[in-house]
């Protein structure tokens, strides 16, 4: 009796350990599934033009995406200044100051606008900076994928301040620090790292957004001069690429992808380094 | 007098920590708070520099003077510059060495050589000898005791006239342990120093004075070694003699 019960015991644990496996490694090989057959289909079409050249009209082959690259650098960098520093000032807020409820109003809300679908801030930037000026911009597209960049970085802001060890605020206090001075001259140097790695993860999120450029950035086959004008972006041009029914439209729509998987990659890497050679707590 | 404390009480919110608590802290001397788990005795310490109200929703009643000053009445910042404290689990910020000393004096607007002042705040902490090569690296990468000694110099280094301890050697070792208490004993030519301990052999041998403290009430207060050797309270006897605690 208690020998049977020990096999079913062994046996369950084993079928378990097994199914957990299978998962993790189905997880693991989608992910590689999509970067081998990125880099194999964009590879082949990647080279110095790409980088260079601005797109051929239709029937002509070669050309490249210059214009979109750059005009994705462009939107991020909208992006960054607008939504990074209301996201770090408010995830200070909600980790250092923050009461009850309008905390938990502002957490909830942010929350809410991380769900909101992407096209439907896309119509909300449509409506708030294209209509009235009754043109596309760059400066509509940036500020779309801003106000997604802010719920991310408020949430993981917060996350990684309340991380910092409560000690450490109480040994700046008791030095005679104001909260002010505490938050920025030890808890932010703490956190520092997790911080910059949320604020990078949620610019990696938007570089890959669609849906709220369409109608904000829209889309452009030439260079954009200035921030007033509709740019292109290197998802926007995948999608225009991908639905097209030339073959080399296709190619080049992998070699887009391929390189904003790049962008996104060189950015994380850099910042890795950057923070592992100025980290371990030197001064500030 | 450094400290005089007359009818303290103290709440958590409706839970009353502290009870009409009265006592003297000498100058120039080492005063131990021992008691129970939960007795009250961290938080009495942490109403002398006024650190429970960085927690929410406290409240304090009764006088703390502070050289004849009302503390409650004071500005804080001016306050914790001159009580200074160190606390249970040692609290290095994550900056180099030189940096955690100079922490206090930056924030307070020093303009004066910090180099000279850095060096002599880490040799009354007994530190400097150990670290004066590396006063550039993390103070994460010091041992456990010496980042104790660490925070003591960070906390020395703005001169204060008087120093908490919050149970400082809990989380050391015992020959740390000896290093700190004799750092103690040679600050007390400048400094008046107030000590939570749950180490009675620590209260006995560190400190000048020891109350006891039990339920938020302070049973008895007198001179280390009579308090040990001829308790008057019943209870105080049987807590020094570990029958409870």
């Amino acid at each position: 009796m208690i020998r049977a019960r020990l096999i079913w015991r062994k046996s369950l644990n084993a079928v378990m350990l097994t199914l957990t496996g299978v998962a993790a490694f189905a997880v693991v090989s989608v992910l590689f599934l999509i970067l081998g057959y990125l880099v194999i289909n964009g590879g082949r079409s990647l080279n110095w033009d790409f980088f260079t050249q601005l797109p051929k009209p239709v029937g002509e082959t070669g050309g490249g995406m210059a214009n979109a690259i750059v005009g994705s650098l462009k939107l991020l960098f909208l992006a960054a200044i607008f939504g990074l520093p209301i996201g770090l000032i408010g995830g200070v807020y909600l980790a250092e100051f923050g009461g009850k409820t309008f905390s938990f109003i502002t957490r909830y809300t942010a929350d809410l606008l991380n769900g909101v679908p992407s096209i439907v801030i896309g119509i909300f930037a449509y409506a708030l900076f294209v209509l009235p000026v009754k043109h596309f911009s760059t400066f509509a597209g940036g500020v779309a994928l801003a106000i997604m960049v802010i719920p991310i970085t408020l949430r993981s802001t917060e996350e990684f301040l309340r991380a910092v060890p409560n000690n450490l605020r109480e040994g700046s206090m008791a030095l005679g620090a104001s909260k002010w001075r505490t938050i920025a001259s030890v808890i932010l140097p703490a956190a520092r790292g997790g911080i910059i790695t949320g604020m990078l993860l949620a610019l990696a999120r938007v570089a890959g957004e669609t849906a709220p450029l369409l109608f904000t950035a829209f889309g452009n086959r030439f260079w954009s001069p200035g921030w007033n004008q509709p740019i292109s972006s290197l998802p926007r041009m995948i999608y225009d690429y991908a639905i097209s029914p030339y073959d080399d439209w296709h190619r080049q729509a992998w070699a887009a992808g391929l390189v904003l998987l790049g962008l996104v990659l060189i950015a994380n890497i850099g910042t890795r380094l950057v923070l592992s050679r100025g980290g371990g707590g030197r001064s500030a | 007098m450094r400290f005089e404390i007359s009818n303290l009480n103290f709440f958590y919110g409706a839970k009353q920590a502290v009870f009409g608590l009265n006592l003297k802290i000498p100058k120039n001397r080492v005063t131990a708070l021992i008691g129970p788990s939960g007795c009250g005795k961290s938080t009495f310490l942490r109403t002398l520099n006024r650190m429970n109200e960085t927690i929410r929703n406290t409240r304090v009643a009764g006088e703390i003077l502070l050289d004849g000053q009302d503390i409650l009445q004071m500005d804080v910042v001016g306050l914790r510059r001159r009580v200074g404290m160190v606390f249970q689990r040692p609290n290095p910020f994550p900056k180099s060495i030189y940096d955690n000393v100079a922490y206090g004096l930056r924030i307070n607007g020093y303009k004066g050589r910090l180099d000279e002042h850095v060096e002599h705040s880490l040799r009354r902490a007994a530190l400097w000898d150990e670290v004066k090569d590396y006063l550039h690296k993390s103070a994460f990468a010091l041992s456990g005791g010496q980042q104790q000694r660490l925070c003591i110099a960070r906390a020395l280094a703005v001169d204060p006239e008087v120093l908490l301890l919050d149970e400082p050697c809990s989380a050391l070792d015992p020959v740390t342990t000896a290093k700190i208490e004799e750092l103690m004993f040679h600050l007390k030519d400048s400094c008046t120093m107030a000590i939570v301990t749950h180490n009675m052999q620590q209260a006995a041998r560190a400190s000048d004075f020891t109350a006891f403290m039990l339920d938020g009430k302070l049973i008895e207060h007198s001179e280390t070694s009579r308090l040990f050797t001829t308790p008057q309270d019943p209870r105080t006897e049987a807590y020094i003699t570990g029958r409870f605690g």
